[in-house]
């Protein structure tokens, strides 16, 4: 297939709405400017991704097989959407309330005006990637004041077959929460076999509203996962957001919010597990732009054997942002020394009354808390399983949605079980 | 016949002989103090029959219940009955109490092929047991230990000791950090587990405790090794005279 090294990743363009023709020329001339990440370029530098630059990569191209997804996430009462290489394949009665649309031809107004707006193509290659090649997508909207009681679940699938090709493919998504609505959005990434799923997921959460947007990334091993989550957030909204990230080779889960009225409670956690040559990067930008806000975010770590995770974090505070109240932490625990983390927590503060504090911790397994399960007669494999499991679980804790958080408890849990436990 | 027979046991942390030929062999049934002077070895003893790592045995042998208790993880020491009582007992963030019971005696029935135990009816027994030794139903949700004041760490190592119910249980100053009133309670929580199968081993400075718990027999460890033995009196005497005796005896 066609590899342009010049434009690496770059395919054939698929199918252009008129009204998406403007802002794809941008996103495909700035991809072209930007070119893939280096290590020298400071959002990217714990993230090596030369290896893209030489990858065989051709279109997507549905197959049929596809993991199922963990027990507990299917057990879970939702209106699941199914993504399939980035194109909706089915989704079953929408909640009421909930109204869903494509990024085609037909797109109504409320998705041209919308799409492109929060996830900026300048300064991010693969947003701008993303812009320029998406092909299908969907959108959705929750409807002023409606409160929906079940969660949608956008159910990300890849079937890359055993193949030399890498299969491309750019899911977007675009959810809008209009003034005083309330949805929890579930998204779970999975697949078989070697791909690249580079998402962007554009999110607006309007005055009053509320959305909890949960997301599990458990790509095949032999993945790359790219995802961008922009949100933008009104005056007394709410956004929960948390990831789990166990899949894939190379994963870069990106967040930024910008909270762009007062007293919004914003929240940004996370847990990520990596174990053989696992690399799992998570980015986030928060920036307070006025006054009276909270963000709060917490992420944890668990590394096994050669596994390695990146954080990078940074609050702004605008100089309107006075009274803004930020916590931001990261927190790994290294269980082999050939396990490897790298943390920048970064404040840039120019308001002069606020209240904010980050930082970042690297720990191991305590000897005595090891030696006390075992001297209740938990064996060890199983004890370390539990003190992991525990270390994890406070990150967990902040999911707001119970189904959810005891489903993504349950499939932390289940990684324990099956990694930390055999490492022994 | 002895449940555990200690002989000759020397043993070392950190490159250092603490342990230097400890004789003690308790019989089924039966309970014994140690008492001793801070840094003498008693502590390092509880964690030898424990079988906590970097406790390192030199020489000697331990005998549990027929087997080679020396040959044995910590974890199936447990599971054959060995119980310590932690003088320090150890905090442990994220997992609930109940949690970690269900977990120990879970790992217990695993090991004897039996299926896992009923929730609801052990949550029962538990309860029962935990309401015996003033541990409250708050106290089971917390995590294990955390935020715990010294007494109530003392009383939660008591109850995960009457709901494992092991054959020897090693109390570890058990008695500090307890208040009057709890002290008696948790003696008598110590007291409801004396049975004919059941052995102890309980290390402390006070002779209050033993007034409590009536030990057949007490023994003086002092500079890694079991200086004197005798019976329920001697406490007595130590209370007046102290250790000097012994810090002679074994320079
Ligand atoms: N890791 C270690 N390295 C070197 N020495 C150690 C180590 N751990 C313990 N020790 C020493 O071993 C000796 C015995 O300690 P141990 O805790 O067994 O005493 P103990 O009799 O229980 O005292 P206490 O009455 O104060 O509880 C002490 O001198 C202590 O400093
Ligand atoms: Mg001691």
């Amino acid at each position: 297939m066609t590899n342009d090294h010049s434009n690496p990743l770059m395919q054939v363009s698929p199918a252009t709405p008129g009204w998406l023709k403007p802002l794809r020329t941008a996103a495909a001339a700035r991809y072209g400017q930007l070119g893939l990440p280096k290590l020298r370029t400071e959002a990217w530098k714990f993230t090596n991704l030369k290896v893209l630059e030489t990858l065989a990569v051709k279109p997507a191209s549905s197959g049929e097989a596809h993991p199922d997804l963990p027990a507990a996430l299917a057990e879970l009462d939702a209106c699941r959407i199914l993504i399939v290489d980035g194109k909706v394949v089915d989704h079953g009665t929408l909640p009421d309330g909930v109204e869903a649309a494509g990024l085609d031809a037909d797109a109504p107004d409320w998705v041209r005006e919308t799409v492109g707006t929060i996830a900026s193509i300048e300064n991010h290659p693969f947003t701008a990637l993303n812009t320029a090649q998406f092909d299908g997508g969907i959108a959705l909207r929750v409807a002023r004041g409606k409160s929906v009681e079940t969660p949608i679940h956008l159910v990300h699938l890849s079937t890359a077959g055993a193949t030399d090709e890498a299969e491309i493919s750019h899911p977007r998504v675009l959810v809008i929460v209009e003034d005083g609505a309330i949805l929890d959005l579930v998204e779970s990434h999975q697949g078989t076999g070697a791909y690249i799923r580079n998402t962007v997921t554009e999110v607006s959460v309007g005055a009053d509203a509320k959305l909890g947007h949960y997301k599990l990334q458990a790509d095949s091993r032999e993945a790359f996962h790219v995802a961008m989550t922009a949100v933008t957030t009104k005056g007394k909204s709410s956004y929960d957001n948390f990831a789990l990230s166990t899949g894939s080779r190379l994963a870069r889960n990106e967040v930024r919010g910008h909270l762009g009225g007062q007293h919004i409670d914003y929240h940004v956690n996370g847990a990520y597990m990596a174990t053989g040559d696992q690399h799992l990067d998570t980015s986030t930008f928060i920036d307070h732009a006025e006054p009276n806000c909270t963000s709060h975010e917490l992420y944890k770590g668990v590394l096994l054997e050669n596994g390695h995770g990146v954080f990078q974090g940074k609050i702004l505070v605008r100089p309107d942002a006075q009274k803004t109240d930020g916590y931001q932490m990261n927190r790994a625990l290294l269980l082999s020394p050939t396990a490897e983390i790298n943390s920048k927590p970064e404040l840039e503060i120019y308001a002069d009354d606020v209240k904010c504090s980050h930082g970042a911790t690297v720990g191991e397994l305590e000897d005595d808390q090891l030696f006390y399960l075992l001297a209740r007669g938990v064996p060890r494999d199983r004890a370390r399983a539990i003190l992991v499991a525990a270390y994890v679980d406070e990150a967990i804790d902040t999911i707001d949605r119970e189904p959810v958080r005891e489903a993504f408890r349950a499939v932390a849990s289940e990684w324990m079980t099956h990694h930390v436990a055999a490492v022994g | 016949m002895a449940l555990i027979e200690i002989k000759n046991l020397h043993a070392e942390v950190g490159g250092k002989p603490i342990l230097k030929g400890i004789d003690l062999s308790i019989e089924s049934g039966e309970v014994h103090a140690i008492m001793g002077p801070n840094g003498s070895g008693k502590s390092t003893l509880s964690y030898v029959l424990a079988g906590r790592e970097g406790y390192e045995v030199t020489e000697g042998s331990v005998t549990f219940d027929g087997a080679d208790l020396l040959e044995m993880d910590a974890d199936e020491r447990a599971v054959a009955g060995i119980f310590l009582a932690f003088q320090y007992p150890v905090e442990l963030p994220g997992v609930t109490g109940m949690t970690f019971l269900k977990e120990a005696v879970n790992a217990r029935r695993k090991a004897a092929g039996e299926g896992e135990i009923d929730a609801m009816q052990f949550l029962k027994m538990v309860r029962a047991k935990a309401k015996a030794l003033g541990v409250t139903d708050e106290m089971l949700k917390r995590a294990v230990n955390v935020g715990f004041s010294g007494g109530e760490k003392k009383r939660n190592e008591i109850l995960q000791m009457s709901v494992l119910e092991p054959k020897l249980c090693v109390l570890d100053e058990t008695d500090s950090g307890l208040d009057i009133d709890a002290l008696k309670v948790v003696s008598e929580g110590v007291n409801a587990l004396r049975s004919q199968g059941r052995s102890m081993l309980v290390i402390t400075h006070y002779q209050r405790l033993l007034e409590h718990i009536r030990p057949d027999r007490i023994h003086v460890l002092a500079q890694g090794k079991i200086q004197k033995t005798g019976g329920p009196e001697l406490a007595h005497e130590l209370e007046a005279s102290g250790y000097a005796d012994f810090a002679e005896a074994a320079a």
